[in-house]
């Protein structure tokens, strides 16, 4: 087999035993970025000397006698809003073409001290902000399964690297599903730790209260090891939990769910739902009991209310978090003639840089913090998150994990909801309560739609700090339908 | 009843330092107006009594130790400023002819 078609844990044992080198695992990786890459546009930067130089240390070290971690030696697609020192950082954004940081995010230092070596810098919607990647600066990236298609977003060059074989493994971000709507539309695993639970140091900030990074693979195990391998207390991060990582490798392999509870949120599915989502995300359950688990519906009444409350309170964030765009530091200066004020220039440049949603999301934000609007807008949306919070903890109270589909809709086609903003934020539907609420969630596949043939997700809740639940029912899931389908969702996409 | 018109979109604009151009505010106005009306469902939550959270986490003052640690080089800071001077950011100018 290939070894582009190889899973990250084998290919981190394969490194170690030096049955290969980690310079012949990167040069097929780059092989196969050269090869599909112009039809995905997966990629903002590749970087192939760097992930030579990476892969050679690697080689080097082991050569030299040193045992290394599980991932030394595996490439890895990181998410273009961690900053990279030696690698540009665009956020998807013209405010920051050409952006070269002077320092390393957490997550990148650690995915560096794990020995991952680095291919290159991935799409995403322009500052983390839409469900589709159209909203990036650099056009969009198109989904391997059909290419008319979007790969979800934000993360939507992480979810299409993977994919599409150009990497075994990338990084994300989840602030309102930005990981798991595009793992579930691109037929991969995708996860949203535990807010806290990953270092936002070096994540150009959208909404902080929200924002998580979170690994993508093509298997649970393997999305596991990443999250392990760049989790855990930052000291750089005030929001960081001072906390052991959950065992979520432990888990991943145990794949077992006798005896747990599994909550049906009742409030997820009917309109706006497409029948063969709805079908998959059934039969999924079924199969959970059939493993053993013990299905119970379970009611969340607020849950419908947290798309208008996440639509307040992540836009109020970003007004403040983007108003560091000011044209002075760092980043695109238009319009400084000598003439004009700084003032001038700042808003001259940011009208210039940030493309539609981005300016979009910041006047909403400012609106619904201005005085006047603040209670009724912004403050109210705050009651509801402690309320949707509440739905969790109560239904944690009867259950293990609760579960739902990913996404309402499979992936829909470039274009369709480009400049319809309320349609797009629908694809975010049972994903946004979860970052309400802080707790870690899962999408892993469950299936092809009826319809159109396109994979559809299965959404795993945890409570806050319980990952390995996630990680426990996404295995077990993955196991019973590999063996069932005579092997994983993705071998069912089209060649490229 | 539309909640954002087209000039409450300049004043936005005007407060989000975004130099929008005309065609720009009739678009947005009637985009921010459909999510406006879509957002306020957050108002048929009774709620009253129910405290706001503005966060996931139970944390407050978060402090790590005082430690003297590398900061960023003079080089390093400068090294994507737009325009620079004597080790030193150069800016617009930010106070009017008359100040």
């Amino acid at each position: 087999m290939s070894l582009i078609r190889k899973t990250a844990a084998e290919l981190g044992a394969l490194v170690a035993s030096r049955e290969v080198t980690a310079v012949e695992v990167a040069q097929a990786h780059l092989d196969r970025i050269a090869e599909v890459d112009g039809q995905v546009n997966a990629f903002l930067h590749v970087d192939a000397e760097s992930a030579l130089a990476q892969a050679r240390a690697v080689d080097e070290r082991l050569a030299g006698g040193e045992t290394l971690g599980p991932l030394a030696g595996v490439p890895v697609a990181h998410k273009d809003v961690f900053t990279t020192t030696g690698m540009p950082t665009t956020a998807g954004s013209k405010i920051l073409e050409g952006w070269r940081p002077p320092y390393d995010a957490t997550v990148t230092r650690r995915l560096r001290e794990a020995g991952l070596v680095i291919l290159g810098k991935t799409n995403l919607d322009e500052f983390a902000m839409g469900s589709s990647t159209e909203n990036s600066a650099y056009g969009p990236t198109r989904n391997p399964w059909d290419l008319d298609r979007i790969p979800g977003g934000s993360s939507g060059g992480s979810s299409a690297a993977v994919s599409a074989y150009e990497a075994p493994l990338s990084t994300g971000t989840d602030t309102g599903g930005s990981i798991r709507q595009p793992a579930a539309v691109t037929g991969i695993v995708g996860m949203k730790p535990t807010y806290g639970g990953s270092s936002r140091y070096g994540l150009i900030a959208f909404a902080s209260s929200l924002d998580t990074p979170g690994p993508f693979a093509r298997n649970v195990l393997d999305a596991a090891l990443l999250h392990e391998a760049f989790s855990g207390h930052d000291p750089l991060d005030s929001t960081s939990i001072d906390a052991p990582v959950p065992p979520v490798v432990e888990a991943a392999r145990q794949a077992d769910v006798a005896g747990m509870r599994v909550g049906v949120v009742k409030e997820f599915g009917g309109e706006g739902y497409q029948p063969g989502v709805l079908a998959r995300f059934q039969e999924a359950v079924d199969l959970l009991e059939s493993l053993g688990a013990k299905v119970v519906e379970v009611s969340c009444p607020t849950f419908s209310y947290a798309l208008p409350a996440y639509y307040l309170i992540a836009p109020s964030e970003c007004s403040s978090n983007l108003a560091r765009f000011d044209a002075m530091r760092y980043g695109l200066r238009v319009g400084d003639d000598g003439t004009r004020s700084a003032e001038e220039v700042m808003a001259l440049t940011r009208a210039a840089g940030f493309g539609p949603e981005v300016k979009r999301r910041i006047m909403l934000g400012t609106y619904a913090l201005s005085s006047g609007y603040y209670d009724a807008y912004y403050g109210q949306a705050q009651k509801v998150r402690t309320l949707i919070m509440r739905d969790f903890e109560a239904a944690f109270q009867q259950v293990d994990v609760l579960v739902s589909p990913t996404t309402p809709t499979t992936a829909f086609p470039i274009g369709e909801r480009a400049d319809d903003p309320m349609a797009m934020y629908l694809a975010d539907l049972c994903t946004i309560p979860t970052n309400l609420a802080g707790n870690a969630a899962i999408s892993v596949p469950c299936g092809l739609a009826d319809e159109d043939g396109l994979p559809v997700g299965l959404q795993v809740m945890a409570p806050v700090l319980a990952d390995d639940r996630c990680y426990r029912v996404g295995a077990a899931v993955e196991k019973a339908y590999e063996s069932r389908w005579g092997g994983p969702l993705l071998s069912r996409a089209p060649a490229l | 009843m539309s909640a954002i018109t087209r000039d409450e979109v300049a004043h936005l604009a005007r407060l989000s330092r975004l130099a929008l151009a005309d065609d720009e505010l009739d678009h947005f106005a009637a985009q921010l107006d459909q999510i406006v009306g879509a957002v306020a469902r957050v108002a048929e939550v009774a709620a009253d009594d129910i405290p706001p959270s503005s966060h996931a986490l139970p944390l407050t003052n978060v402090f790590r130790p005082d430690d003297v640690r590398p900061g960023l080089s003079p080089e390093g800071a400068l090294s994507g400023a737009p325009a620079v001077e004597d080790d030193r950011f150069r800016v617009p100018r930010i106070l009017g002819e008359e100040e």
